[in-house]
């Protein structure tokens, strides 16, 4: 197994509506990365691309459509696709081409460009829905997060202002993010007030509607050594998926993240996560999630990750916790599906590279971790990196 | 990362841009239609709801019976073994108040989105459907509805019946709303 | 990287123009429970699975939520490649050169009959604001593909139908095949016009079945008691889909993407090694096209090669035995797997009427339709 390291990344803006088309935006992304990275299109091996649902674009074989934006004319091309998970999942996919041994380098790409759907991408989703025993019900795509909220309230006896401050949270951080969409200061009670979507989830608990891009840069160590400096490895990556008969599932306990999350950390050889782990990037596209996450992550007990939120265990500037989402977020930069995935794991890459700027964590950090999930509410995937001391 | 710091590419527009023409788009229109063959296990509970009857599927080899039925055990991975008639009932494992529609408008009466355990099922293993009569207001459906509430199933006349899911109305507190 | 990969077990559903018997989980669930048997394995040895599908063609936004339990995977690393088969094996093969799985099964479908505007799907593939307005069928993408490929080869309509009847008379002795049939050239071009020079006899018909197969490396295979079919070498290539951008005449695709599978299997002079081939031929000149973007004919021999019967099941380099797309059906992206198939039951000699008496090496060629620019390219050989 080759060593595999980040040289590069780089994100469009995350917006409501961009005047880019979806190509247009890939080539952006891959630009910025590339440029960050200090390599051209000739550097690159082989390309591999994440873009969620075909319905979003409304293009069918979107990964075909994406291609020559993604820079991959006349090089090995693959997209590799897990619904929401699709982001994250970006680094484990670059990951193996260059582990493998089978290529020096890859770029990795994720698109999204939401906006293309009318009325509204949440109509998109419908299809997610079994269409003999749930789809005639006239279903909508938020049911399944605020029933699967509610059952993990229910659980544990989280009152849903608590659930809010993670909203406070992320909103808060993303002011500091270059791409953001959908930063700002907010209370806890505006959060809690804000319009009921399907109760418990609140307007402002719910990540936006998003287009953008964001794209990565991986090399093997040969390669790595002879542009020189000091590098960010992926140390781990985890993927992990559960049945499709959601209904029948623990809704409170995400098993699936857990799952993901041990097999990264058996190839990182992280014994003790909460020890070995120093910052996180968990999914967050709806406020509740990110605490779901952190439980299933093994960075806290089932049913404490509110306790410690409340504590500001999870804040940026924590010098004793574990800084999580100091991004922003989903809820706070934006929600452009697999592109806020790698989004998330590019954060991780320059907290790691001390490149993070205002956004910076206070705590040294050496590991670090993103999260993403998705499918029907059933799929985890983990990537860890380390930097060299 | 040099470029994260610096001015990000990305040119935003809003809605006004394209109502007054500053950015043109393209319409389409997808014929995406599709005709879902429903299969062994599928086909038998449509066939069963018609009859007003809930059907789980039985496997042996991991003891499980299953809602929605399936005619493999995705655990034993066996063929599952036999048609087991479930009762009308359940409980609410977990239950929302939706104001949305599918396309994002806004909804004057709340629909009431339930996942509901059926009786007789092993381990209790739930359906996606409805609850009614259960108030037509937010606080109204968070005073009656509780997780872990008893529900029964109410059917359509069976002469309204097709074999859809829908051919149940609702879930309602056992006993009435 | 020069680890062992091998193809442990094969499963696989008849191939049928419609199957409204059994739902898309009921087929793959008894094309599994067949491979799991080929192989000598349980699902519990299963490390890693991935999965073909996409979204439009299977009417379910994110399909990947309905891959794990009819696979008996449920809580596995499961993963869709929205792709070729033989891109989901090039995946495979380079996860099963991390190490970080041993034992990977693959999944490909087709439920094709219940799509009800297969041409408005495809049509969707194209670029929504330079080409969909036009309201064209996509079908005219390979009409203008065929008109330049022959061209510059100097193939006639009348050379390309004869890989039409050629094939649906392999499918004849293919109990799976869903075409099979006794026709000539004559009535190939005969038949109704479609996207000129293209007929509709010409183009592989959608079929329904749904194929599983079990890769592993060396580790793994010790855990299986199946007879391994080695990957000697794989490569997949993109060239652009655009229609204002892409190579018309030839299958560039086709040539990047042999030259790194040819240069993994050690292979200089392709036409020599290869005795058999399963090349896609989702329109009849494909097979022609992509057989000299393999190296397999010269350029511009392929029609002669054919009519010389080279090609033929008693020729020198036998192509599309299985009967190919034309004659099985089309499978979209899981063709590659039924071509897969045949190299491994070929190998084996367990390919029955269609047995070639010596065969060592297969090659498997896959494109990913209109309007890609995509394939793929594996070679693989028995012990």
């Amino acid at each position: 197994m080759n060593k595999v390291a980040v040289l590069g990344a780089g994100t469009t803006r995350f917006m409501r509506r961009s005047l880019e088309t979806g190509r247009e935006m890939c080539w952006e992304a891959a630009q910025a990365a590339l440029d960050d990275a200090g390599m051209t299109l000739d550097d690159i091996d082989c390309v591999v691309l994440g873009t969620a649902p075909d319905a979003f674009d409304g293009v069918h074989m979107k990964g075909e459509y994406l291609l020559d934006g993604a820079g991959a004319k006349g090089k090995p091309y693959t997209r590799v696709y897990v619904g929401g998970g699709t982001g994250v999942f970006m680094v484990p996919a670059g990951w193996w081409h260059v582990a493998s041994g089978a290529f020096r380098t890859c770029l990795v790409l994720a698109e999204e460009k939401m906006s293309s759907t009318q009325p509204h991408p949440q109509g998109a989703f419908n299809a997610i829905y079994d269409p003999f025993t749930e789809r005639p019900l006239g279903v909508n795509l938020l049911w399944i997060f605020s029933l699967e909220m509610n059952r993990y309230m229910q659980t544990y006896g989280i009152p849903v202002e608590t659930i809010a401050k993670v909203a406070v949270k992320n909103k808060k951080n993303a002011k500091d993010h270059p791409a953001s969409q959908v930063a700002g200061d907010f209370s806890v009670d505006e959060i809690v007030n804000s319009e009921v979507m399907a109760y418990p989830v609140m307007r402002l608990m719910v990540s936006p509607v998003t287009d953008g891009a964001a794209a990565m840069v991986l090399a093997n160590e040969d390669f790595a050594k002879k542009k020189g400096g000091k590098h960010v490895w992926v140390d781990g990556v985890g993927w992990n998926l559960d049945t499709s008969y959601w209904t029948n599932r623990d809704l409170a306990y995400p098993q699936y993240v857990e799952n993901a999350a041990k097999m990264a950390f058996k190839m990182a050889g992280i014994k003790d996560p909460r020890k070995e782990i120093h910052v996180v990037e968990p999914y967050d596209p709806f406020a509740y999630k990110e605490l779901h996450h952190l439980e299933g992550l093994q960075l806290a007990d089932k049913g404490e990750a509110p306790k410690r939120l409340e504590e500001g265990f999870w804040d940026r500037d924590t010098t004793t916790g574990i800084p999580a989402s100091p991004s922003g977020g989903l809820l706070g930069v934006g929600n452009p599906i697999a592109a806020a995935g790698l989004m998330k794991a590019i954060e991780i890459y320059l907290q790691l590279a001390g490149k993070a700027g205002a956004r910076q964590i206070k705590r040294s950090a050496q590991r670090g971790m993103a999260q993403a999930w998705g499918d029907l509410m059933q799929v985890g995937t983990v990537m860890i990196m380390g930097v060299e001391k | 990362m040099s470029a994260m710091n610096t001015e990000l590419r990305g040119t935003s527009l809003r809605e006004a841009d394209i109502r007054e023409g500053r950015a043109l788009v393209t319409e389409w229109h997808p014929k995406a239609l599709y005709k879902f063959d429903a299969g062994i296990a599928v086909g038998q509970f449509l066939d069963g709801l018609k009859e007003g009857k809930l059907l789980g599927r039985k496997c042996n080899a991991s003891g499980r019976v299953v809602i929605p039925p399936r005619m493999f055990c995705e655990i034993s991975f066996q063929r599952s073994d036999e048609w087991v008639q479930l009762a009308n009932t359940g409980t609410v494992n977990t239950f929302s108040v939706s104001f949305v529609n599918w396309d994002a408008s806004r909804r004057e009466t709340p629909q009431v989105p339930a996942v509901v355990d059926i009786d007789g099922t092993n381990p209790n293993m739930g359906i996606l459907h409805l609850l009614g009569e259960v108030g037509e207001t937010l606080d109204e459906v968070l005073q009656r509805v509780k997780v872990g509430m008893a529900v029964e199933a109410v059917w359509k006349p069976a002469e309204q019946r097709e074999g859809a899911i829908t051919d149940i109305l609702y879930f309602r507190p056992v006993g009435g709303g | 990287m020069k680890e062992r990969v091998a193809i442990v077990g094969v499963g696989y559903t008849s191939l049928r123009a419609v199957s409204p018997d059994v739902s898309f989980r009921e087929m793959i669930f008894e094309a599994a429970v067949r491979a799991y048997e080929d192989a000598g394995i349980t699902p519990k040895e299963v490390d890693s699975v991935i999965a073909l599908g996409e979204d439009y063609r299977e009417g379910t936004c994110i399909t990947d939520e309905y891959v794990p339990d009819q696979l008996g995977v449920v809580y596995k690393p499961v993963q869709t490649v929205t792709g070729d088969g033989l891109q989901a094996l090039g995946t495979a093969w380079m996860l099963l050169n991390t190490g970080i799985a041993d034992v990977i099964l693959l999944e490909g479908h087709s439920k094709a009959s219940n799509v009800l505007h297969p041409a408005h799907i495809e049509a969707m593939a194209l670029d929504p604001v330079f080409v969909r307005p036009h309201g064209w069928a996509p079908t005219f993408v390979a009409g203008l593909e065929m008109q330049r490929f022959c061209h510059e080869s100097g193939t006639t309509p009348v050379q390309a139908a004869r890989v039409v009847a050629k094939n649906k008379r392999n499918a004849l002795k293919n109990p799976l095949a869903a075409y099979p049939a006794k026709i000539d050239p004559e009535q190939v071009l005969a038949s109704r016009p479609v996207a000129e020079p293209l007929t509709e006899l010409a183009i592989a018909p959608p079929a329904d079945g749904a194929i599983v197969l079990i890769v592993a490396n060396e580790a793994g295979m010790k855990r299986c008691k199946g007879k391994p079919v080695n990957l000697d070498g794989i490569g997949w290539s993109s060239d652009s889909c655009n229609v204002h951008t892409r190579t018309w005449g030839k299958a560039a695709y086709t040539t990047q993407a042999a030259e790194r599978a040819y240069a993994l299997a050690d292979i200089k002079k392709p036409a020599d090694k290869i005795d058999f081939a399963e090349v896609d031929d989702a329109y009849s000149y494909k097979e022609l096209q992509h057989l000299e973007a393999l190296g397999l004919a010269p350029e511009g021999q392929a029609a002669k090669l054919l009519e010389k019967g080279t090609f033929e099941p008693d020729g020198d380099l036998p192509v599309n035995l299985s009967g190919g797309s034309l004659g099985c059906g089309s499978l979209h992206d899981a063709s590659s797997f039924r071509g897969l198939l045949e190299v491994v039951l070929q190998l084996r000699g367990q390919a029955g009427e269609r047995q070639l008496a010596k065969a060592k090496r297969g090659l498997v060629c896959s494109w990913r339709g209109v309007p890609t620019a995509t394939g793929a390219v594996a070679i693989l050989s028995g012990r």
